[in-house]
């Protein structure tokens, strides 16, 4: 015999991993029993098979892999005798589980050991199926347990009906063979194979609605006979808790009633009677009269119950509510929350109690409470609510700030349409709660104040007040830091006084010393501090006299080590420094931020429902509005603000025809400039101006198509405005095209090919499509401008999402930075990114171009590579112009807009391509 | 449907574990970790309910140990209370008065005893003589079987001298 095995007893090796002190000894006790088990199994050997497995299954509990150990399972299922099958059947329920593939195996014995002759075998093996079977055996074995239903045995009968509910949650589809042996369990007396059977028919009525059918038909009566005769029964010793005849049985029936008494007056109207008898008769001093008080309240509320029902039910909600029993407590709030929509007033009636249960010391109950009081808040009640939860959010518990915030935030803004008391509401919150703020919420709020003149100095007053008393909030920071750049001087000139300020004298360097303050507290975040520095940016433009102190401040951040920061700095201090002439038309106050379509993209970003109706995801396409929200939550409002307003003064400063300045531009900052240029447009997409017409229409390929156009956030004014002239100038723009695809194209066909070249797929997967549109300038045949646009076709949104390229040596290749580095799910938006491809060899040999995407799911990386082509012409052609000569300011300038929209596509890969 | 059952100490070590829906072996020690995180903390007059990734986990603390069962959302918290205590009263009577130690020692057998009291996450019997009944039964099978095989040893010993 082996001389490991014969070793230690079961009880000792508890013995001995018990007295271990320190979880080394512990590891070690566990190792050498290991190794004792594993050499015991490569000799075969019988004697200890079964201690073997014992000793693995309390190694297993204390979470050490034992998957060396499956196999001893099987073999001792298949041994003959009844202590074998039994531990071996409950280490295959312990050590494994439906998914591993080891379980196929012992299908067969199951297969043996139901059909045996000894009814204690049969009970392991119907146990090991209900427990942990997969769809597969149950598909094998349901013939099996569906004899053994009819089988003489209640034991058997019982655990059979069990094993059925698996079978059936597996494999829906085998419920119909079950339907008429689960309704003639309930004609047994047993109370065992009465509760199994009672829930198979749960289950069956889940499962198919012919079986809730033929249940309710068929068993209603027989149910409502179980109820009666078990609810009227004498004192059964057996089954007696608390004075009641088994309740579990109570429940299980109640719980089949409410199924099948739901939408259905004739089964309703049968069980009123022993419903009312329920409601009346159960005691309720003790848990078991009142877990079936609970489900008859649910089944009351469930079914067409009469109005008297109704009342009797409310009633006992109203003595649960007021228990001082918490479970009991707990239980009545989650009642009621089932209950609003049966009867409003009723649950209306306790707001009170409700209310106080917020403030309970119990995280259970304060949790339930709140979701209630968010169902029960109205125009009525609201203002009310809204106090008393504002009141208690200054004295809860850390742990709860978080969903309370969550959920004031939530009512306040749907009741918002009182502005004042919608900015006090969450000036209070953001003060009192400000970390727990999430980023939408507090965007809404920039949007809506933006939205607010007359209330626009009112709150920067407010915010100024709130963060000189605490610059704890890291969400209250950003917005009064915000504010107070947008709006500085209605600050200290106390424009839009209201009569129920106080008023407060600010002076133009105690706005820069707070907004300084915030920007140099240490916990501050990067975003923060950035929020700051554009701040005080614009403070520098509004108080010109404060300048040189602001660029000061800016100076000192140069050499941070956050990349993000040092740009910023650098940046700003050349703006105040070097183009003093611009820069007030750069850093006027942001353009009125369009609220309708924020809200609305928000619910779209928030609900994540494809199903949402194209229309409103396209109303996102404003400008401005998208670029609060589109760079991944990098970009924050101040920042828009920024880059209309940069590429403002880069009109402003250049003269020349936008056309050429901004060639090397990706569209999106060209759309902010056409915005921005004409100022009598309003800033929603989409509006074209007549002057730039003209360049853009320069390439028929840049003609988007719907994908493009209600996919792109920033730019999708682009294509229509391209769409919209096409017709006036269609005969020149071609042959400047045909110039450049004239490898395969030929010219008398042309109307109909420049349909074709509108907008290419360049890239379709299972997940992921590429759309290129192209767009070329007569005087540079050689560059193409190419505008990618990514569309996500699975359910999943990405993240981290880069894109790659790489072309042959005699292709130049500059990639612009990508709108977004997220890509919501089922096309719900889109990434947008430009490319310039300068062809070296033009017209000797065509465009082509490896791409490479890298995102993340689900946390999860993904690397999708293909060759961008063109469907109908194997691959593109087009040639590209180079500009080479921009101009340094707007270089510059293109730095700056370019930092805020992530950057992270700006270094190329061209190390994947083989020529 | 109850999802798993878990028994823990006080100290936070695993004495019963009994998953009735799939967890990966990694998710389990994730899912202990996190409920006896939960559960411990709690004071004695709350109440025995805590929500947890959308479903509920009902409570309840014998002496030294703690008796969790994870359920739907929607189920019957007071039923799972009940029937918490049904098991225990059920261990209670096999082992005279329990303790943790004959839980510890007996794992096995309280597992015969649980799996006498659900399958499927459901519950089979509200009888606990029944189930004291059956589970006899079956120590008796195993007894029986025993003996034999010793006597047969036996046997085997006294014919090789």
């Amino acid at each position: 015999m082996n001389p490991f095995s014969s070793g230690t007893r079961l009880r000792d090796m508890i013995r001995s991993i018990r007295a271990c002190k320190t979880a080394a000894e512990e590891r070690a006790v566990v190792r050498k029993e290991c190794a004792a088990i594993r050499a015991a199994i490569s000799e075969n050997d019988q004697d200890y098979r079964h201690r073997n497995l014992a000793k693995l299954m309390f190694i297993h509990m204390l979470g050490y892999p034992t998957h060396f150990g499956q196999m001893e399972c099987l073999k001792l299922i298949a041994a003959s005798g009844f202590p074998e099958k039994r531990i071996g059947y409950l280490g295959l329920m312990l050590l494994l589980d439906e998914r591993q593939e080891v379980l196929m195996l012992v299908t067969n014995s199951l297969k043996q050991d139901l059909n045996h002759s000894n009814q204690y075998i049969v009970g392991l093996a119907l146990c090991a199926l209900g427990n942990i079977c997969s769809a597969e055996m149950a598909r094998d074995l349901a013939p099996e347990v569906e004899r053994l239903l009819n089988s003489r045995d209640p034991n058997i009968k019982k655990k059979a009906a069990l094993c059925s509910i698996r079978i059936i949650r597996k494999v829906p589809d085998l419920s119909e063979n079950f339907m008429y042996p689960a309704a003639s369990l309930l004609k047994e007396k047993h109370h065992g194979v009465l509760i199994s059977g009672v829930q198979l028919c749960i289950e069956l009525c889940k499962a198919s609605k012919d079986s809730l059918d033929h249940i309710r038909r068929n068993c209603t009566d027989v149910l409502v006979r179980i109820l009666k005769d078990v609810s009227n029964s004498s004192y059964a010793p057996e089954y007696d808790i608390a004075g009641i005849t088994d309740p579990f049985l109570h429940i299980r029936v109640l719980r089949i009633l409410r199924i099948l008494g739901q939408g259905d007056a004739d089964s309703s109207e049968t069980m009123n009677d022993i419903l009312a008898q329920v409601a009346t008769k159960t005691e309720s001093n003790k848990n078991a009269g009142n877990a079936i008080l609970y489900e008859c309240v649910e089944t009351i509320m469930g079914i067409e119950a009469t109005s008297g029902l109704r009342v009797l039910a409310i009633n006992i909600l109203g003595r649960f509510l007021s228990n001082r029993d918490n479970n009991i407590r707990y239980v009545a709030l989650n009642i009621l929350m089932r209950a609003i929509s049966v009867d409003t007033q009723a649950v209306q009636r306790h707001r009170t109690t409700i209310l106080e249960c917020v403030k309970d010391t119990d995280a259970s109950i304060r949790k339930r409470a709140l979701e209630l009081v968010f169902l029960l808040v109205n125009d009525t009640n609201a203002k009310h609510l809204i106090k008393e939860l504002v009141d208690y959010l200054q004295v809860s518990d850390p742990d709860f700030k978080e969903d309370l915030t969550a959920k004031i935030c939530l009512i306040v803004e749907k009741f918002s349409q009182d502005k004042l008391w919608y900015l006090d509401q969450m000036f209070k919150v953001l003060s009192l709660a400000g970390n727990f703020v999430k980023d939408d919420v507090w965007h809404a709020l920039i949007v809506a104040i933006s939205n607010a003149p007359d209330l626009q100095g009112y709150s920067v007053r407010l915010l100024y007040s709130a963060l000189q008393a605490s610059l704890e909030q890291e969400s209250l920071v950003r917005v009064a830091v915000w504010c107070i750049g947008e709006y500085g001087e209605m600050l200290v000139n106390n424009v839009g006084f209201l009569d129920s300020e106080e008023p407060i004298t600010v002076t133009e360097s105690d706005a820069i010393d707070l907004v300084e303050l915030a920007l140099k507290r240490h916990t501050t975040d990067t975003t923060t501090r950035a929020m700051c520095l554009v701040s005080l940016l614009k403070l520098s433009s509004r108080f010109p006299p404060t300048s040189e102190r602001v660029k000061g401040i800016v100076t000192q951040h140069k050499g941070n080590v956050e990349l993000e920061l040092q740009q910023r700095s650098i940046e700003f201090a050349s703006i105040i420094q070097r183009h003093t002439g611009i820069k007030s038309t750069l850093l006027e106050r942001m353009p009125v931020l369009d609220e309708a379509s924020y809200l609305s993209k928000r619910a779209g970003s928030t609900e994540k429902t494809a199903s949402g109706d194209p229309k409103s995801t396209a109303s996102g396409d404003s400008k401005i509005t998208s670029s609060v929200k589109v760079p991944n939550g990098v970009a924050k409002p101040p920042t828009t603000a920024a880059i209309p307003n940069l590429i403002d003064f880069s009109i402003d400063d250049a003269p020349v025809p936008p056309t050429s300045t901004t060639a090397s531009e990706p569209p999106n900052f060209m759309m902010d400039l056409i915005d921005i240029n004409l100022p009598s447009s309003p800033p929603s997409g989409g509006e074209p101006a007549p002057v730039i017409n003209r360049n853009i229409i320069d390439d028929l390929l840049s003609i988007g198509t719907s994908p493009v156009e209600n996919g792109l956030p920033a730019s999708s004014s682009f294509p229509t405005i391209a769409k919209s002239t096409v017709p006036e100038t269609k005969p020149a723009p071609v042959s400047d095209l045909l110039d450049g695809l004239s490898l395969s194209l030929d010219s008398s066909s042309s109307p109909s090919r420049e349909e074709e070249h509108k907008s290419i797929t360049a890239f379709q997967s299972g997940n992921l499509k590429i759309t290129f549109s192209f767009r070329k300038q007569p005087e540079k045949l050689q560059a193409t401008l190419i505008h990618a646009t990514f569309t996500n076709l699975s359910s999943n949104a990405y993240t981290n999402f880069i894109f790659q390229a790489a072309v042959p040596k005699f292709i130049q290749l500059h990639l612009d930075p990508a709108s977004s580095n997220t890509l919501p799910a089922n096309g719900n938006g889109t990434i947008t990114q430009s490319l310039t491809l300068t062809n070296t060899q033009h017209g000797q040999k065509p465009l082509a171009m490896r791409i490479r995407m890298s995102y993340k799911v689900n946390n999860e990386e993904k690397l999708e590579q293909g060759q961008a082509e063109n469907k109908e012409r194997k691959t593109f052609s087009l040639s590209i112009a180079f500009s080479s000569d921009s101009h340094s300011v707007e270089r510059e300038l293109f730095a700056v807009a370019s930092h805020f929209l992530l950057s992270s596509s700006f270094e190329l890969v061209p190390r994947f391509y083989k020529p | 449907m109850i999802h798993f059952v878990l028994l823990i100490s006080r100290q936070g070590k695993v004495r019963l574990t009994k998953w009735y829906s799939p967890y990966a072996q990694k998710e389990r020690s994730k899912v202990i970790r996190e409920l006896s995180g939960h559960i411990l903390i709690r004071g004695p007059k709350l109440c025995n309910f805590v929500e947890w990734r959308g479903y509920k986990v009902v409570y309840r603390r014998y002496a030294s140990l703690y008796f969790c069962m994870c359920i739907d959302a929607n189920d019957n918290e007071l039923e799972v209370l009940e029937i918490i205590h049904h098991f225990v009263e059920i261990l209670d009577r096999y082992f005279g008065s329990v303790c943790e130690l004959d839980l510890i020692f007996n794992f096995h057998k309280a597992y015969y005893i649980l799996d006498e009291v659900l399958i499927a996450g459901e519950l089979q019997e509200s009888s606990k003589k029944n189930v004291a009944r059956l589970v006899a039964a079956q120590d008796s099978l195993v007894e029986a079987a025993k003996e034999e095989s010793n006597s047969i040893s036996n046997i085997i010993a006294q014919a090789a001298k």
